[in-house]
C-alpha cells in the first residue's frame, strides 16, 4: 500500500470534500497508536479478557473423516464475545475512536453482526451509538435488531435502493459528512476511502497471525489452503493476511453466488464486477455498462453488497487469491452439514467458506492440511434457514 | 472562447447556477427545462447525471435519480440532449455543466465521456466523489479537452482550502453545510468564512451551494458569493409538477434572479 492508500490500482480515498479532512485526521491518529504501547496492550487486553481471544483452532475429525480427504482445521471466530470475527475490528476502532476524543460511534450493518459488535463495544466503553441497517435486514434479522437496542444503541432502518448493505453504507456515509466532530464512522469491512481498509484489515489479521502459529505448534508446518467467506472481505483478508508473503499456502475466499452467477440474483463481486469507484474506493464492483451499482442478492445479509475491499481486488488480479463463487443452495447444504457433523452452526455467511472446503477437501490427499474461517456463529439464522426449507417458522 | 473563459464570463455579475436531475421526469423536460431556466436569467445550467448511489444527496435529489433511472435516463440519452440544443437570440450561449458521481463517468471510460462531452457541448463536470488528491487521473482528459472540472470546498476544508483555491480553474464550489444536499431552514456562516479563506490567495469565483433554497437565502448569500447554486428547492417544483413545471420553474428562477441582481 502506498501512503495514499493505494493497493496497486485498488484502493484510494473517493469521499466528498466534506469528508477529506476527517479520513485524514483518522489516518494521522491511526498511525500515531498503532505503535503506541499504551494502545496496543489496551487492545490487546480487550481482545483477551472480553472478546475471549484467542479463538480455538478446532480439528474437524469427523468432517475430515467423513470427507476423505485433507485435514480440516475450523477457525471459530463465532466462538468469540458477540458471535463473530467482528469484535476485534470494533474494539480496536472504539478505542482509537475514544483516544481521538470521539464520544459516538455510527455503523452500518448487514447481517447484524457488525451493528451488535459495534453496539457492544459502546456499551462497554460508553459511547453514544447509532446503527444503519437496510429495512429489508431488519427484517431478515429481526433479533439482531433488538440485541442492538438491548445493548442501547439506535438502530436506523435505511429505506432507500435496495435497503440492503450497500444502502446502509450509504446512510453511514451521509450521517458521517454531516456529524464528524464527535462521531466515528465505525466502518465494518475492508473497503471505504483509505484508511479503513487498511486499519480494518490490521484489526483482522490478529485471526490468520492466530491460525499460523497454532498451527505451526500443533502441525509443525503451514496449512496448505486458508479458506473464508468474503463479503466486503473483513474476516477473509484477517485470514489471508499473514500468508500473503507464503507462496505456497493457497488463499480461497468464496463470494456469494445467491441463485447462481449467470442469474440476475447473486452477488458474487468477483467472478461478475468489474473496476470502478463506489464508497470511497477503486475497487471490484458489480455495475451495469453505464457504472451504475447493480442491486444484488444473497441469502446471506452479509455477503450481499455488490463490492469487495481493494486489497482483495489486488490479491485477485495479482492472482495470489482466489475467488469462488457459491450458491445460496451450497452454503446452506453446508450450514445443515456442519450442524449435523460437527455440532457447529456456522452463520450462513461462513457456510460459504465451508461449501467450498467440502468441495475442495474431498479433492486432496489425506497428508494435507486446510484452514477454514467460521467467522460467525448461525444462531442468527436458524429461523431464515427453516423457512428456506420450507417451514413457517418465524423469530 | 474556451470553456472556461465562457464559464468564467458567467460570473460578469452575480451568477445563478440552478441544478437539475437529468432525465427527471424524463429527457424531454430536462432539455425544455435548460431553456426554461437559461431565458429566466441562470448564469449556468448544472445538469445531474443520475446515479443509483448518490451518496452526497439529501433525499430530495436522490428521489429524483431514481425517478430518472427509472424512466430510462442514461448518459448516453443526455449527451445526445444536450448535443440537440440550440442557441439563438431568445436562448442565451450559457455553459452546460454535468454534475455526477465519479463512477459513471469512469465505468464509462473517463476519455470517451470526456470525448462525448465536447461533442455535446459540455463546458465543464462536477464530480462530488473526485477530491482535490484524486482527480487528475480524470484531469488528464479535462485539460486535454479544455474541458472545466470543477472543485468544491468544505466547511471542514480547513488548511486544504488554500492549495485548492490556487489550483484550480473556473470557479470554487463552496458546499455551504456540513452533511448533504438539501433545504435548509438558514444559512450559516460556513460559506462566509470559506471565501474569506479562499480571498487570502486567491480571486477565483466562488458559488456557494447545498441548503440554498428560497430568494431571500439567495440574497443573503450574493451580499459576500460570486454566485448561487439552487438544486433541491428546484428539483423539489419539478418532482410536484412533472412535465408541467416549466412555468413554476421559471417563476421560481426568475425571483432569484430579482433577488441576487
Amino acid at each position: 500500500m502506498d501512503k495514499y492508500g493505494y493497493f496497486g490500482e485498488f484502493g484510494g480515498r473517493f469521499i466528498p470534500e466534506t469528508l477529506m479532512n476527517a479520513v485524514i485526521e483518522l489516518d494521522k491518529a491511526y498511525n500515531y497508536y498503532k505503535n503506541n504501547e499504551e494502545f496496543t496492550s489496551e487492545l490487546d487486553s480487550l481482545l483477551k479478557n472480553y472478546a475471549g481471544r484467542p479463538s480455538l483452532l478446532y480439528f474437524a475429525e469427523k468432517m475430515t473423516k467423513d470427507l476423505g480427504g485433507a485435514k480440516i482445521y475450523l477457525k471459530r471466530e463465532d466462538l468469540n464475545h458477540t458471535g463473530s470475527h467482528k469484535i476485534n475490528n470494533v474494539l480496536g476502532q472504539a478505542l482509537l475512536a475514544k483516544k481521538m476524543g470521539k464520544t459516538r460511534l455510527i455503523a452500518e450493518t448487514g447481517a447484524g453482526q457488525h451493528g451488535v459488535a459495534t453496539a457492544t463495544a459502546a456499551a462497554l466503553m460508553g459511547m453514544e451509538c447509532v446503527v444503519f441497517m437496510g429495512r429489508e435486514d431488519t427484517v431478515r434479522q429481526a433479533l439482531n435488531v433488538y440485541r442492538m437496542e438491548l445493548l442501547g444503541a439506535k438502530v436506523v432502518a435505511v429505506d432507500s435502493g435496495t435497503a440492503t448493505l450497500k444502502d446502509a453504507v450509504n446512510a453511514a456515509m451521509r450521517e458521517w459528512a454531516a456529524r464528524m466532530s464527535d462521531t466515528h464512522y465505525c466502518l465494518g469491512s475492508v473497503m471505504g476511502p483509505h484508511p479503513f481498509p487498511t486499519i480494518v484489515r490490521d484489526f483482522q489479521s490478529v485471526i490468520g497471525r492466530e491460525i499460523k502459529a497454532e498451527m505451526l505448534a500443533r502441525e509443525g508446518r503451514l496449512p496448505d489452503a486458508v479458506i473464508a467467506c468474503v463479503g466486503g472481505g473483513s474476516n477473509a483478508i484477517g485470514s489471508f493476511y499473514e500468508f500473503i508473503g507464503d507462496s505456497e499456502v493457497a488463499l480461497i475466499g468464496c463470494e456469494a453466488a445467491g441463485k447462481g452467477v449467470n442469474t440476475p440474483q447473486n452477488a458474487a463481486t468477483v467472478a461478475n464486477g468489474r473496476i470502478g469507484v463506489f464508497h470511497g474506493m477503486k475497487s471490484l464492483f458489480c455495475q451495469d455498462e453505464y457504472g451504475q451499482i447493480a442491486p444484488v442478492y444473497s441469502i446471506s445479509a452479509g455477503l450481499d453488497y455488490p463490492g469487495i475491499g481493494p486489497e482483495h481486488s489486488k490479491l485477485h488480479t495479482d492472482g495470489r487469491a482466489s475467488y469462488v463463487p457459491v450458491t445460496d443452495e451450497e452454503a446452506v447444504d453446508a450450514f445443515e452439514y456442519l450442524s449435523r457433523t460437527e455440532g457447529i452452526i456456522p452463520a450462513i455467511e461462513s457456510a460459504h467458506a465451508i461449501a467450498i472446503a467440502i468441495k475442495y477437501a474431498k479433492t486432496l490427499s489425506k497428508e494435507k492440511i486446510i484452514a477454514v474461517t467460521v467467522s460467525g456463529r448461525g444462531d442468527k439464522d436458524v429461523a431464515a434457514i427453516a423457512r428456506y426449507r420450507g417451514l413457517d417458522l418465524h423469530e | 472562447m474556451n470553456n472556461i473563459e465562457r464559464i468564467r464570463a458567467a460570473f460578469k455579475h452575480k451568477a445563478f447556477i440552478p441544478f437539475i436531475t437529468g432525465g427527471d421526469p424524463d429527457i424531454e423536460t430536462t432539455k425544455k427545462l435548460i431553456y426554461t431556466l437559461a431565458r429566466a436569467g441562470a448564469d449556468i445550467v448544472e445538469v445531474g447525471i443520475p446515479f443509483s448511489d448518490p451518496v452526497a444527496e439529501g433525499p430530495v435529489i436522490e428521489a429524483a435519480d431514481e425517478r430518472a433511472l427509472k424512466a430510462g435516463c442514461t448518459v448516453d440519452k443526455l449527451f445526445d440532449m444536450v448535443k440537440e440544443i440550440t442557441y439563438d437570440s431568445s436562448f442565451p450561449d450559457i455553459p452546460i455543466l454535468f454534475m455526477t458521481y465519479y463512477n459513471p463517468i469512469f465505468g464509462y471510460g473517463s476519455e470517451k465521456f470526456v470525448a462525448n462531452c465536447v461533442k455535446s457541448g459540455i463546458a465543464g463536470l462536477i464530480v462530488p466523489d473526485l477530491p482535490f488528491d484524486e482527480r487528475d487521473e480524470l484531469k488528464i482528459f479535462t485539460d486535454k479537452a479544455e474541458i472545466a472540472l470543477i472543485s468544491l470546498i468544505a466547511p471542514t476544508s480547513g488548511e486544504r482550502i488554500k492549495n485548492i483555491a490556487e489550483n484550480s480553474d473556473a470557479f470554487l464550489y463552496c458546499v455551504s453545510s456540513l452533511g448533504v444536499t438539501g433545504i435548509r431552514s438558514n444559512i450559516n456562516n460556513y460559506a462566509q468564512d470559506m471565501i474569506n479563506s479562499v480571498r487570502k490567495v486567491s480571486n477565483i469565483p466562488c458559488a456557494v451551494g447545498f441548503g440554498v433554497s428560497d430568494a431571500q437565502q439567495a440574497k443573503k448569500v450574493s451580499d459576500f458569493a460570486d454566485g448561487v447554486i439552487i438544486g433541491s428547492a428546484i428539483v423539489k417544483i419539478i418532482a410536484k409538477h412533472g412535465r408541467n413545471a416549466l412555468p413554476h420553474v421559471e417563476n421560481f428562477a426568475k425571483t432569484i434572479v430579482n433577488a441576487i441582481r
